[in-house]
């Protein structure tokens, strides 16, 4: 009785394999004794984020097919998803995921509405296999997936489940669903890898696989899957030598599809993926809605879009800029005029304004975006904001608080001694156990407590006047626009968006003390910081496609 | 479609274990493995499955004022657990135990959980092979979910829950946990009939094909790739595994219903009383999911620090309470901070109770499980990693004895880990590194 229900209710393959995958164990014994060079190794390749997986999607196929479905969440690793990308490995949970969303997506590409467009061809009978327009979809659609061609025993196994899976469910659409969907949760479309072969012009070296080049270009770039000319630069050659990769890469970068290489960029570095879980309490705040929440991270995006690619503008200016672009919802946020002549029911439009002199908002750090997402749904927290700017603007580390801190020092918002966010704080400054670090986060975010916690201007809290003044690394300033300024002037600002780039190009930290790291560096700075150049000295350098140094897996890898 | 199914024995695991392998694996106890306690189906004669349940409160207790002054059965329940009152002789209080440190810093609301889920301390963020996993892949690799993980503060990267690859993310959105496993490919165990989905058994076909792109990958990548995609096609076994177990028929159980369908999609909350009705939602379809059998184990967590964790009117978060608000002078203990604790206890009550009525054979649910309830930090407002309350309630199939205090005051808090961990089966005599070391579970509560 007892193995009956055992073997019944198990139904698994009672080998080495099933019980490691039980176990959730690396199942082959090449794992086991590959550990040793494992260990030491810094793997290279990367999960497409839900991002990179909208973007391709909507490329290869249609915008008009949804991505319905939830993605398992990304793990951002030391400041950034795209680092987390690496590291993250994909398990029982998020396979399940992917598998959910690639039969959402599959299901569209065969549906009565795209199967005209999409497949290509129209099978003999809908109801049985037609080898040959399934050969015709796999052959068009199996590069763009696997981002290189397919050998012709792999289309054929497409060819071939996609025929079995008709025949036994009388249904041909059914056949090219199925096994599309198996492609989307292929290892070879969920991750991009980063293999190295022997470089024929360099006896003893190697080089990164043109197809890998072309397909980390093009995410690094357009943040999504290469198109027909880069797969063909790689096919022929062209990508191993500067000047077609510099042909490539300025075609690339002269292309409008760059805004969603720099959005996806920005978006990981100003940590957008924690708006998520960001709500605040109406009763508190009745102006921040969901429409809010979405279009303030608009805001920013279209901010730095505008500046980086239309203005060609010094990446300094962004947190310093006058100009940006508004909603009515986001002007009545903001309690500024703003002329709208939408018509009453539809959508609002997003309207370019320029900030006046004297106003108290300018540059990036006094959007919504930043001072909403980084304050609790009830007020505001100098600490966060400031921990904030410190990571992901400047790129600097700020250590954890220390082991059973007292916190008595700490006073009740209610006494009426300490009214203010920085006379709580400035009790909890003076305690020499905490004072090294929040004095490295507070006097940033105090600058901000202009700004509530749904990005309202204020002035005054409780009743007192707020002091706005802080301090950056020893610079003494007042309020929101003597911190942007102080960020401005920072030499971090501009070496965090460098580390940033390479970092959401490879997924691992660029070597410091690399020449090559810093003639991208002396690059930046020769263009006056523009973001553009930036990106295009880092897509040219042999750094990028190198492997990483082992130096840099040490300080990376958990 | 040719089969991939053979009948599970413990002579086929040991010889597919031991085949051409030199590897070291330690055995799970499947329950076929195991002596039978005579609780069975009555219909099926069937053994009944033990559960396990990890319930995630934030930010403990108060320092001291909550440890009973007896031990063993002679105790009172401190007030902040009062609602348990009702199963007081079904449950066991643990109290005392600390997380050594050994010279790491103490990363709030982090390490804590770290050392004694994982067994390590560490510096940096390291989180692999958690307690409840280890339990999971012991117990709950039979069924359509190895574990269930859900976030009542619509924050995925709460979990707690952790396998050799990497956390597990917790699920948000109990609509969207309701249709993963109440959804299209649920199989009623009960219905007359069953015929396998021909979707099911072609996807199952289907997904052969990528398996077989592993060995072109192996070829163009270095060993730390190969190892990462040993997860992936670990994970890739598992949804075979989820797809065979879909084509057979299951066993009839009688306490298995399908829930009411969930509507709430996940989204970010602000309010403590909204994240209470998203937990229950998730528990109770956990409570489903067990009685049906598809999966053993769950967990469910928020991030301590959650902005969903506040009282209407009031913009400060418990959180904020526990750093901000001063112990009561005359009561002893922080006045908000408690107001959120009984919360977080009378829904594990509601949690509890609800279990209680599920019949199963000649128990119920419960019975059946053990329901371990932990948290982050000991004294919330020090943050301390010292005096952990730690619950279990029910009695795992009559693997633990219930009815206890259990003062172990300056011991490591891994060995709550190893007992919960042995009562579930898992073959594993000691657990953790360092001064959190341990080699045997807490005395007197295995049965």
């Amino acid at each position: 009785m007892k193995a009956r229900y055992c073997g019944g209710v198990a139904g698994i393959a009672a080998t080495a394999s099933a019980l490691a995958a039980l176990m959730s164990l690396p199942s082959s014994v090449t794992a086991q004794t590959a550990a040793t060079a494992a260990d030491t190794e810094l793997a290279t390749s990367l999960r497409l984020t839900p991002s990179q997986y909208r973007q391709t999607i909507a490329d290869i196929f249609d915008k008009s097919i949804k991505i319905d479905g939830r993605f398992e969440a990304e793990q951002r690793d030391q400041g950034l998803l795209a680092m987390g990308a690496r590291t993250q490995n994909i398990g029982d949970s998020g396979l399940q995921s992917y598998d959910d969303i690639a039969r959402v997506v599959a299901s569209q590409v065969v549906d009565a509405q795209h199967r005209g467009t999409l497949i290509g061809c129209a099978p003999g009978s809908p109801s049985s296999r037609d080898d040959a327009c399934a050969r015709s979809f796999f052959a068009r659609v199996g590069p763009a997936l696997f981002r290189r061609p397919l050998e012709q025993d792999e289309v054929q196994a497409q060819v071939e489940a996609a025929g079995t899976a008709a025949d036994r469910l009388h249904d041909f659409y059914s056949g090219i669903r199925l096994a599309l969907t198996e492609m989307l949760i292929s290892p070879e479309f969920l991750f991009r890898f980063k293999s190295m072969e022997p470089d024929p012009a360099h006896r003893g070296q190697e080089r990164m696989n043109a197809y890998d080049k072309a397909s980390e270009l093009s995410y690094f770039l357009w943040n999504s899957t290469p198109d027909e000319q880069l797969l063909q630069a790689a096919k022929s050659g062209q990508l191993y030598t500067q000047a077609g990769l510099t042909q490539q890469v300025n075609r690339m970068l002269g292309s409008r599809r760059v805004a969603d290489g720099i959005r996806a960029l920005f978006s990981d570095m100003l940590g957008f993926s924690g708006f998520e879980a960001v709500s605040k309490d109406p009763s508190f705040f009745p102006r921040y809605t969901p429409t809010i929440k979405d279009e303030a991270q608009e805001q920013t995006l279209r901010t730095i879009v505008d500046h980086i690619v239309n203005r060609h503008g010094d990446y300094r200016d962004l947190f310093t800029t006058p100009h940006t672009f508004l909603t009515g919802h986001l002007a009545t946020l903001y309690d500024v005029p703003l002329v709208d002549t939408t018509d009453n029911g539809q959508p609002q439009r997003w309207i370019a304004y320029t900030y006046p002199a004297g106003d108290p908002r300018a540059g990036i750090l006094s959007e919504a975006s930043f001072t909403t997402l980084w304050s609790p749904s009830g007020r505001t927290s100098p600490t966060v904001r400031g921990k904030a700017l410190r990571q992901s603007i400047l790129c600097e580390k700020v250590p954890p608080p220390p082991g059973n801190v007292s916190f008595k020092f700490v006073e009740d918002t209610s006494n009426p001694q300490f009214k203010t966010t920085r006379e709580r704080l400035t009790a909890h400054r003076t305690e020499p156990m905490c004072a090294g670090c929040h004095k490295l986060t507070d006097p940033l975010g105090l600058a901000l407590e202009n700004f509530d916690s749904a990005g309202e201007y204020r002035t005054a809290e409780n009743g007192v006047s707020i002091d706005a003044s802080g301090e950056l690394n020893g610079h003494q300033f007042d309020g929101p626009l003597g911190l942007a300024q102080a960020v401005h002037d920072d030499p971090a600002a501009t070496g965090c968006v460098e580390q940033r780039a390479f970092e959401f190009e490879t997924g691992y930290a660029p070597p410091l003390n690399d020449a090559r790291w810093q003639a991208i560096q002396q690059k930046f700075a020769a263009t006056h910081y523009d973001v553009l150049e930036l990106l295009r000295a880092i897509a040219l350098s042999d750094l990028s496609y190198s492997p990483p140094e082992p130096k840099v897996l040490a300080a990376a890898s958990h | 479609m040719k089969s991939s199914i053979k009948m599970l024995t413990r002579r086929r695991v040991l010889k597919g274990m031991l085949a051409g392998s030199a590897v070291t694996v330690g055995l799970p106890i499947l329950d076929c493995m195991l002596n039978e306690n005579g609780t069975a189906f009555a219909d099926t004669g069937a053994p009944i499955p033990t559960r396990f349940m990890a319930y995630f409160w934030p930010l403990g207790f108060g320092e001291q004022d909550w440890v009973p002054k007896g031990a063993g059965s002679d105790y009172e329940l401190p007030w902040q657990m009062a609602a348990l009152q009702p199963f007081k002789k079904r449950m066991n209080l643990f109290s005392g135990s600390q997380v050594f440190l050994d010279g790491a810093g103490n990363q709030t609301h982090f390490t804590g959980v770290q050392g004694f889920m994982t067994g390590k301390v560490t510096t940096g963020d390291e989180y692999y092979n958690s307690a409840d996993a280890l339990i999971a892949n012991t117990i709950g690799g039979r069924n359509r979910f190895r574990t269930v993980v859900c976030a009542y503060d619509a924050d995925p990267t709460a979990s707690w829950t952790a396998f050799a690859s990497g956390k597990q993310l917790a699920e948000v959105s109990p609509g969207a946990l309701y249709t993963r496993i109440f959804g299209p490919e649920f199989t009623d165990p009960n219905a007359a009939t069953f015929v396998p989905d021909p979707e099911t058994m072609v996807r199952r076909s289907v997904l052969s094909v990528v398996g077989d792109e592993r060995a072109r990958i192996d070829k163009r990548i270095g060993a730390a790739d190969r190892r990462k995609l040993d997860y992936y096609f670990t994970a890739l076994r598992s949804m075979e595994q989820k797809l065979d177990i879909e084509l057979q028929k299951p066993a009839p159980l009688p306490a298995c219903t399908k829930p009411d369908e969930a509507k709430d999609d996940g989204h970010a909350l602000f309010l403590a009383s909204d994240s209470m009705t998203r937990l229950d939602l998730f528990l109770s379809l956990i409570t489903h999911a067990f009685a049906c059998d598809q999966t053993r184990v769950a967990n469910t967590v928020c991030n301590p620090q959650s902005p969903a964790l506040r009282r209407e009117g009031d913009p400060t978060t418990h959180h904020g309470y526990t750093h901000e608000e001063p112990i009561d002078q005359k009561l002893g203990y922080q006045v908000k901070c408690a107001w959120f604790q009984q919360l977080y206890f009378q829904h594990l009550y509601n949690f509890a109770a609800a279990l209680d009525t599920v019949k199963e054979g000649d128990g119920n649910l419960l019975d059946h499980m053990i329901l371990w309830a932990y948290t982050d930090h000991g004294a919330p407002r020090l943050h301390s990693v010292r005096n952990y309350p730690f619950i279990t309630i029910g009695n795992g199939n009559g693997r633990i004895k219930t009815g206890m205090h259990l003062p172990t005051p300056g011991d490591a808090t891994t060995r709550m880990t190893l007992t919960v961990q042995q009562a579930m089966g898992v073959p594993v005599s000691s657990w953790g590194t360092g001064s959190n070391h341990v080699t045997s579970p807490i005395a007197g509560v295995l049965a």
